[in-house]
């Protein structure tokens, strides 16, 4: 088996493939606490599928590079759908819902109506589980995708101690001075840029568990923020890697895979949790 | 000089008062208890005084040296907090961050702040300790530890013994009670109107009647009198 793996990595997709999935991975687990708590879980899927209806009319308009219309897309609705949370006419949970049905309804009508490509339902399906994008990464997506993570990734350490005073208790932080619709603002664009990251590697249905297993796995076994943040963090690359690697040498769809990991994580998370009562630190 | 002076302030939403009229100052070593029926504007009141929504009309000024975010705040319990995974020193530190402004990591002095405030409160032994795995009261001084790391001069309390067991809210009265012979001045919003008149040196009461004076005034005084007898007719 090694030899088989050792023999896959010869090649240079293979190997963008596993980079560029473990920094996804790594990405999209920093937020995912923070989301799980503010009670946003859902706003994965609803930003995937809004991606999703900007990636049809790039398709449409032929755009060469996707992502200058798909990532402003979804940090304007990022900020809207964050913003909603806080003065509810429509409640977050309802303008997630409306939100992310139209785009994917609208999504899929402008593919049809302006197909460019004649296999249709295969794009569609890509687009929405990931099946082989990864896989067939060229070196230029490759960078863009390492300095993305790179920035979510700094951007995440500097501002650690205020996202969690933020997501702990947001009114004691606006009232003790900190300026928290900034640092709302910033979790919404970066919540953006990890989901149109991540949609490469698991497709825009199956973003939401990227997000939210390696944070729940966490919050089984640990108890206190820095910790579940460390844990949930090394789960989620964990996941990734394995999954990758199994969806190679099984031949599987790569996303599907790697969610199945982090689910499998999740069971053995919740059973050591049980049995141990956590560990107190 | 008062630390807070609050002149003519009217309160609500979307321009519709839910009350008016406010006149009151709070100077440091005061204890001021906010009392009124449900609706009558008490959380209002508390954002307004936190800036966290604008009043219709009126002034809140502030002297004395008291900066304008330099209020300590102990809230209610949110949904969120009850299964938050963080540990005691982790929130109380986070009471500092009002002091950070954009830098991101804490200081040493700030680390030492939040130490010396829980060892204040009593709960050092419980730094590494799960926030959600403690009793309400000790949750109420790792709150109220975090408070004292925002401020020297002023705690604003919103109902803090509400959901306590009599142990814990006379613990708790008796930490508010020291903090306040210690200087600081106490804003409390409560519904025990016993508390308030009991440890209080001026009571605010808000609703269809706004009464602001010393505890002795209010006692003295019909809207004082009227609720009194009401709350304890309708608690036996």
């Amino acid at each position: 088996m090694f030899d088989k793996i050792a023999m896959y990595l010869q090649y240079s997709f293979v190997r963008y493939a596993l980079i560029v999935g473990v920094l996804i991975a790594l990405c999209s687990s920093l937020l995912g606490v923070t989301l799980v708590l503010k009670r946003f879980s859902f706003i994965g899927d609803g930003l995937s599928h809004v991606a999703f209806g900007a990636m049809a009319i790039a398709a449409v308009l032929n755009l060469t590079n996707e992502m200058l219309l798909v990532l402003p897309v979804t940090i304007i609705s990022a900020i809207l759908l964050l913003r909603t949370g806080q003065n509810a006419r429509i409640n977050g949970d309802a303008a997630i819902a409306m939100i992310s049905v139209s785009a994917l309804a609208f999504g899929y009508l402008i593919m049809n109506i302006f197909a460019t490509s004649s296999n249709l339902s295969g794009d569609v399906c890509s687009t929405l589980f990931g099946s082989t994008s990864i896989l067939t990464l060229n070196s230029r997506e490759v960078f863009l995708c390492i300095g993305l993570s790179i920035a979510v990734v700094v951007i995440f350490l500097l501002f650690y101690n205020k996202i969690f005073a933020v997501t702990f208790d947001e009114n004691f932080s606006k009232a003790t001075g900190m300026r928290t619709n900034g640092y709302n603002l910033l979790i919404a664009i970066v919540v953006a840029v990890i989901i149109v990251l991540s949609m490469n590697l698991v497709g825009s249905l199956l973003v939401s568990a990227l997000v939210v297993f390696p944070a729940l796995s966490a919050m089984r076994l640990f108890h206190t923020f820095k910790s579940v943040t460390v844990f949930s963090a090394v789960v989620s690359v964990l996941c990734a890697f394995v999954g990758i690697i199994i969806s190679i040498l099984a031949g599987t769809p790569v996303g599907s895979t790697i969610v199945a990991v982090d689910v499998a994580a999740f069971a053995i998370c919740c059973a050591a949790g049980k049995m141990t009562g956590g560990v107190r630190t | 000089m008062a630390l807070l002076t609050i002149q003519n302030l009217a309160l609500g939403y979307d321009a519709h008062a839910i009350v008016q009229g406010l006149n009151f100052s709070v100077s440091s070593g005061d204890y001021l208890c906010i009392v009124g029926e449900n609706g009558s504007g008490k959380t209002t009141l508390i954002k307004a005084l936190l800036h966290l929504q604008e009043p219709i009309s009126g002034q809140i000024l502030i002297g004395d040296g008291l900066r304008k975010n330099e209020i300590g705040y102990l809230p209610q319990q949110t949904v969120v907090q009850k299964d938050f995974p963080a540990s005691v020193r982790e929130i109380v530190l986070s009471g500092c961050q009002g002091r950070c402004g954009f830098r991101p990591f804490y200081r040493k002095e700030e680390k030492q702040l939040a130490e010396d405030n829980m060892a204040r409160m009593g709960i050092s032994a419980l730094a590494n300790h799960c926030y959600r795995e403690l009793s309400g009261g000790q949750q109420q001084r790792v709150l109220l530890a975090r408070a004292l790391c925002a401020t020297q001069k002023a705690l604003l309390l919103d109902e803090p013994v509400s959901g306590l067991d009599p142990k814990g809210t006379s613990e708790m009265y008796h930490l508010i009670a020291q903090l306040n012979r210690e200087g600081i001045a106490i804003i409390m919003v409560s519904h025990d109107i016993a508390a308030a008149v009991r440890y209080a040196s001026h009571i605010l009461h808000i609703g269809a009647a706004v009464f602001y004076g010393t505890r002795e005034a209010y006692l003295q005084s019909d809207v004082g009198k009227c609720f009194l007898t009401h709350q304890k007719g309708g608690e036996a």
